[in-house]
């Protein structure tokens, strides 16, 4: 334990996700052996981000106005919606630079043991997005593992009587990638998702 | 394949102990409470990544030990390995293969393949169905080690489903509100009583549908393989239980689904329940699938009341008959030891067929057994590439299987002719 308002600061830095008590100790100290005015650069911008950053009223990614950047983008495809479960997931599409559409973020994925259930998501505010039917496709870009797999079924069940299309991104195996490195269950995704060659 | 070096340190009573193992016979002498199960444990971690006497990984931990490390060097025909498991109670274990880490422990599960008898073993013909489905699963990662993922994958799919039901159970009280669906949705105390505040009217059923389906798409994985094994494993079983307790009857195995039409159908027919066994229901996973959804949708109102999840692999059992009995209630002491072995040496004669002889760990079971069941054991085992063997006395150990001799005192192991 260190004096009071050091052992706060690490006690702060370890509350954060990816920080364990040892990582907030060397963030810490770094802290305090760095030069006086970065550090008060770094509190200005913590202090400004929670003032300014809020989230898109229409997707629920960050913004710093009512509506985010895509949100905002006449040029953007507004019959496809991209439904992710964070904001970093459409910062991940985003850098495709191919899709053209716009997104939904649901803020999490279904799990029951953690107490979050459908409508603890932004599942009421997708459902009165795609009410004027403007929307022709849904992605379901949920995260391939089981709370996001249910949760991509959840919606595809909900989605089903509006008649859309409504689509989710393939599993397979990675681009550029060794077959020999790959784990039994994306093989077997991938042998299970296999596309006649034509040629 | 054979264990050539096993190494243990911190483990169970352990600080540190080493053997020099090799193809043939070991056997392992000392009074009780030395330690010879736990090196036998130990091997069995190394295979199964799992004990046989504890569900937790805390009590293989030495007292006063922060972890336990594990070192086996396994010979077999296709190369020699080196498998290293830290144990870490409370927190993810490591392991690595031949110095390399893997990103998953998982990973090391089919390096080195054991079989296991010891006396615990009773409980597979005695016990519940839980140590009847282990017994499936465990050989069913031996042959192949994917099936460990599909096992938690599915375990996780049960916690999160039981989870949800149980969270609608405590929302909506006790009162069995499953059963006032029929009634229409307009009935008070309605089970979907949020569908109007939820998007689209879907509510809890629609929650539930999503978690169904992959129950079933999961589920029908496991049974498949399942399956498939029992179908295997029926001609062993057959004739190790007539080579081992020297009787004329025919030792019968079949998969029992619970929830499933099928099984209800022969509940009906409680009555002329002494028809022979139906044999197993196809193994095709998109059928099982199916035969998984309608299970589930008769079901809920079920589950919805007592908050648990009732349909899946998970509740399964296997029905193991003895002549025209089922062995559970029925068999004798020395049958049902028969059926014990019987199942363990179908094992072993499965995995044998595939290839490489698993190591067999025999755990003094010898001194559980009549003269007549040890000597035909001994000499159905005593063929195999490698067997360890644990007694307290050498006069439990059949002469056929005396092989190197190591004493166990103190915590110590040592080699002793």
């Amino acid at each position: 334990m260190y004096e009071g308002i050091v052992q706060s600061l690490i006690d702060e830095l370890g509350r954060l996700p990816g920080v364990g008590p040892k990582g907030a100790q060397r963030i810490a100290f770094h802290l305090l052996a760095t030069d006086a005015t970065d550090v008060r650069r770094l509190a200005s911008v913590l202090v400004e981000v929670t003032e300014r950053v809020r989230f898109c009223r229409i997707c629920g990614n960050v913004a710093e106005e009512e509506e985010c950047r895509i949100c905002r983008d006449p040029r953007r495809d507004a019959s496809v919606i991209c439904v992710v479960e964070e904001p970093k997931d459409i910062a991940a599409i985003e850098k495709i630079r191919e899709f053209r559409g716009r997104y939904h973020v649901l803020g999490g994925a279904i799990s029951p043991i953690d107490g979050i259930g459908p409508d603890d998501l932004r599942t009421r505010e997708l459902m009165v997005r795609l009410s004027d039917g403007a929307v022709t496709e849904v992605i379901l870009a949920t995260n391939p593992n089981l709370e996001g797999e249910a949760t991509a079924t959840y919606l595809a069940r909900l989605l089903k009587p509006l008649g859309l299309r409504v689509t989710r991104p393939a599993s397979g195996l990675p681009v550029g990638g060794d077959l020999e490195y790959a784990d039994e269950v994306t093989l077997g995704r991938a042998f299970e998702g296999r596309r006649l060659l034509d040629v | 394949m054979h264990l050539t070096r096993l190494a243990l340190t911190d483990f169970r009573s352990y600080a540190a102990a080493e053997l020099a193992l090799g193809p043939g016979v070991s056997t392992l002498l000392g009074a009780n409470g030395q330690g010879k199960t736990n090196v036998v444990e130990a091997a069995g971690y190394v295979s199964t990544l799992g004990s046989h006497r504890v569900g937790t990984d805390a009590p293989l931990v030495r007292r006063g030990a922060e972890r336990a490390i594990l070192r086996a060097a396994i010979t077999s025909a296709e190369r020699d390995s080196l498998v290293e498991i830290e144990i870490n109670p409370g927190r993810a274990n490591r392991a690595r293969v031949n110095r390399v880490a893997v990103p998953r422990p998982r990973q090391v599960l089919g390096v080195l393949r054991t079989v296991l008898f010891a006396p615990e073993d009773l409980a597979l013909v005695k016990g519940d169905p839980d140590q009847r489905r282990r017994y499936l699963d465990e050989l069913l990662v031996a042959r192949a080690p994917r099936f460990a993922g599909v096992r938690s994958d599915y375990e996780r799919v049960v916690r999160q489903r039981t989870a949800l039901l149980k969270s609608a159970r405590a929302r909506t009280g006790s009162r069995g509100f499953g059963r006032a669906r029929p009634s229409g949705p307009d009935a008070a105390g309605d089970p979907l009583g949020d569908e109007a505040a939820s998007p689209a009217g879907m509510g809890l059923a629609g929650a539930l549908d999503a978690w169904d389906e992959h129950l079933a798409v999961k589920g029908a994985e496991l049974l498949a393989g399942r399956l498939v094994l029992t179908a295997a494993l029926r001609p062993l079983l057959t004739r190790s239980y007539a080579a081992v307790s020297g009787d004329d009857v025919a030792a019968t195995i079949t998969y029992r689904q619970r929830g499933s039409a099928r099984s209800e159908a022969t509940a009906g027919e409680a009555a002329d329940r002494d028809e022979p066994p139906a044999g197993d229901p196809p193994a095709d996973r998109a059928q099982l699938a199916q035969g998984l959804r309608e299970a589930l949708a008769r079901s809920r109102p079920d589950e919805l009341e007592r908050g648990v999840c009732l349909v899946g692999p998970h509740r399964d059992d296997l029905d193991l008959g003895i002549g025209e009995l089922p062995s559970r209630g029925y068999a004798s002491h020395g049958e049902s030891w028969s059926m014990a072995l019987a199942l363990r040496l179908s094992g072993f004669e499965l995995l044998r067929a595939d290839g490489d002889d698993p190591v067999l760990l025999l755990d003094d079971v010898f001194a559980e057994l009549d003269t007549g069941r040890r000597d035909r054991l001994a000499s159905l085992v005593a063929g195999a590439e490698q067997v360890l063997v644990t007694a307290a006395v050498p006069e439990d150990v059949p002469a056929a299987l005396q092989g190197t001799r190591f004493s166990v005192a103190d915590g110590a192991v040592t080699h002793a002719g």
